[in-house]
């Protein structure tokens, strides 16, 4: 198998199905010529010609407007807005007919497309090149909400999200994008919208995370291991909508202690949301508080500080701690 | 040589044919059979009447909130009638008149304005979307459906109406910069109908017509009487086959007027004038299109009797079917739960479960 980064396994995956499928188009800002500003559209293009893959005029609403009424007619639009923080340009496409177009017109027309956009802090970027903020597309009803963690997940979840019949936000940590290779299978491969998955198995302790959060959460499971000889189980969510509570609820009905990391801000994130759903189904098997590692509720500082924002593996072990001292 | 003029089309062409004296220009006439003429006649009229019949049922409180189409009629169905069973409507909400002529029932609406989200389901092979309520973003759609039409090479056309004070939007504006980059078979109609609930229509733009919008687009614009069915029939049908033979898209300025409400909440006393909506009646789109009917032997003042009760029937059997349909519909609130996804996520299931034991206790008790 083919050792890839995440941007070569999300070009595998768009390569493959515009192969497979013609109701499958590319649009974005830079995706044609330029291959993408991460080069993950770099040679469809030349492969599938001008009409699939699409140059778009520099305008959000238009690339997401323009998404829902292809869709509407029954192509598979894959829109690239360039960075998660210019995306508000079209939120309101997003949430008020992306999200409802199904609902609206009870199941006569769906809106299955794909709104791939890169996200999160670490790479030095400027300002409004650093958020994470899946918790307002997470909270659209209609919506699925992906975030892969590594190349591998990252192809699965983007060939199922191109086949899935419902709009998907697919956040692509640029952390993540070459940060690190994995074993790529050439022959296809997909992944359930809407599974979580175990990466780690323990029993001491459930660390719930996704997207470049997994990283670290992995580094302090084996920080725990060697130095506290604590064995964590660390949940690699994938999906943040719809959210895969079973995978986790067993974890933690089994370990008793739970740490959740997202990078996003704290208050009404994710991992609040993971939180409500283990009071309300793991209550009586928690032995201790539940810690959350997050993002503070600022505005993501300029890059000099960047690294004191971010979740790292020292913050996940110390909260770890707390929770194995309740 | 630092400053030079660059030559740019700044005409907007304006159409009128039948005006509001009923005098008719016999070179622009167009040559429509009579049956497509009654067509749109019985159209207008069945529109205008189920504003009036709609209106009744909001103050009697059996419906809800809606936008009345009144003094837009000729707007609406000129431009619809333009348009074959394969082209596309992309409508708002005060476009039922177009809506209803293209093949939605009457009760739909009734049932979408009594509150039940299951009048929004379209008949089979209407190709309308389902009216977006946020002013302007259809638009993008239409743009986008265009585009699909282009892609898979078919040789529809995608309309989409919005108003006067839809141009002040930026969806708007992308969306005609979409369609012209891109070449896209899409008959953009504004149904400039001067106001935007209070708002009059030059605190939208300093721009003299809004048809002008087109040309920094690259794309044709021009400005028509919306109160002119002809006229409208005219520009759109131009349009379409614009659209599709491959040269594109076009804006069509209908000028026309809201001759009653914004919507069923809102008073235009307090930002109008009766004299101003006084001269408007005097231009009504349908008197002026029934004497034009009448002239040419197509209708007698008995036949236009006939009609009138014929759609008062009609509206009173789609009432009645509507309020049959609420009264069935009531129960079946957990129906909230359905086409959120193609298929019903775990947690959905939970809480749909949770209301259902909510009903059930409510029906013991």
């Amino acid at each position: 198998m083919p050792k890839m980064t995440m941007v070569e396994a999300l070009n595998l995956a768009l390569h493959q199905e515009m192969e497979k499928d013609d109701r499958v188009i590319v649009l974005g800002e830079d995706v044609a010529v330029d291959g993408g500003v991460y080069r993950v559209t770099e040679g469809l293009l030349e492969e599938f010609g001008e009409e699939r893959v699409i140059d778009t005029p520099l305008a959000e609403a238009s690339i997401i407007g323009a998404s829902i009424g292809m869709a509407v007619y029954g192509l598979r639009p894959v829109c690239e807005v360039q960075f998660s923080g210019f995306s508000y340009f079209g939120m309101h496409q997003i949430e008020s007919h992306a999200a409802r177009m199904r609902w609206r017109s009870r199941g006569g027309y769906h809106v299955p497309m794909v709104l791939r956009t890169p996200y999160g802090a670490g790479i030095r970027a400027l300002e409004h090149h650093s958020e994470s903020r899946e918790a307002y597309y997470a909270h659209t009803p209609g919506l699925k909400m992906v975030i892969p963690s590594g190349p591998r997940n990252a192809r699965a979840l983007l060939v199922s999200a191109i086949r899935d019949p419902d709009p998907v936000v697919f956040y692509e940590a640029k952390a993540v994008y070459r940060a690190f290779r994995e074993e790529v299978p050439e022959e296809e491969e997909t992944f359930p919208i809407g599974k979580a998955q175990v990466v780690r198995e323990g029993d001491n302790l459930t660390i719930i995370t996704y997207g470049a959060m997994l990283q670290p959460s992995l580094e302090a499971a084996d920080t725990l291991d060697e130095e506290d000889g604590v064995q964590a189980e660390v949940i690699d969510l994938l999906s943040i909508s719809p959210l895969d509570h079973e995978t986790f609820v067993n974890s933690v009905n089994k370990t008793g202690r739970v740490v959740i990391v997202n990078e996003a801000p704290r208050s009404f994130g994710p991992a609040a949301e993971i939180t409500a759903r283990l009071v309300e189904k793991s209550f009586w098997y928690l032995e201790a508080p539940v810690q959350r590692v997050t993002g503070y509720d600022v505005i993501v500082p300029l890059f000099a500080y960047e690294d004191v924002y971010l979740p790292d593996a020292k913050r996940i072990v110390r909260a770890a701690r707390e929770a194995l001292s309740a | 040589m630092p400053r030079s003029m660059i030559e740019l089309p700044y005409q907007i062409e304006y159409l009128s044919i039948l005006d509001e004296e009923g005098k008719l220009d016999k070179e622009l006439e167009p040559d429509l059979s009579e049956d497509l003429l009654l067509e749109m006649h019985r159209a207008m009229l069945l529109s205008r009447r189920l504003d009036e019949r709609m209106l009744n049922l909001q103050r009697q409180g059996r419906i809800g909130t809606f936008a009345p189409v009144k003094g837009q009629e000729a707007s609406q169905i000129g431009s619809a009638a333009a348009l074959d069973e394969s082209d596309w409507l992309v409508q708002s909400y005060r476009d039922q008149a177009a809506a209803v002529y293209r093949g939605q029932s009457i009760e739909s609406f009734l049932l979408v304005y009594g509150g039940f989200f299951q009048g929004n389901q379209l008949p089979e092979g209407v190709h309308n979307l389902p009216v977006a309520v946020p002013v302007g973003t259809q638009t993008l759609h239409a743009a986008g459906l265009a585009y699909a039409i282009k892609y898979r090479g078919d040789e529809s056309a995608v309309m989409v109406y919005f108003g006067d004070g839809a141009t002040s939007e930026g969806d708007f504006h992308e969306a005609m910069n979409f369609a012209g980059v891109f070449q896209t078979p899409v008959v953009f109609v504004c149904q400039n109908n001067q106001y935007a609930i209070s708002i009059p229509r030059e605190h939208q733009t300093r721009s003299k017509t809004l048809a002008q919008k087109a040309l920094a687009y690259g794309l044709p614009g021009m400005q028509v009487d919306g109160n002119d069915i002809l006229a409208v029939y005219v520009a759109a049908q131009e349009a379409v086959e614009r659209a599709r033979s491959g040269e594109g898209a076009t804006m069509i300025e209908c000028l026309t007027y809201r001759l009653s409400l914004h919507t069923t909440a809102d008073d235009p006393t307090r930002y109008r004038s009766e004299e101003e909506v006084e001269q408007w009646e005097k231009r009504d789109p349908i008197p002026r299109f029934q004497n034009y009917l009448q002239e040419k032997d197509l209708l007698t003042d008995q036949k236009i009797g006939d009609l009138e009760e014929e759609i008062e029937e009609q509206i009173q059997q789609a009432v009645d079917r509507a309020e049959e349909q609420m009264k069935e519909l009531e129960a079946e609130a957990l129906s909230m739960f359905d086409h959120i996804y193609a298929e019903m996520p775990p947690y959905l299931e939970e809480q749909r479960q949770a209301l259902e034991e909510v009903l059930a206790e409510k029906e013991g008790a």
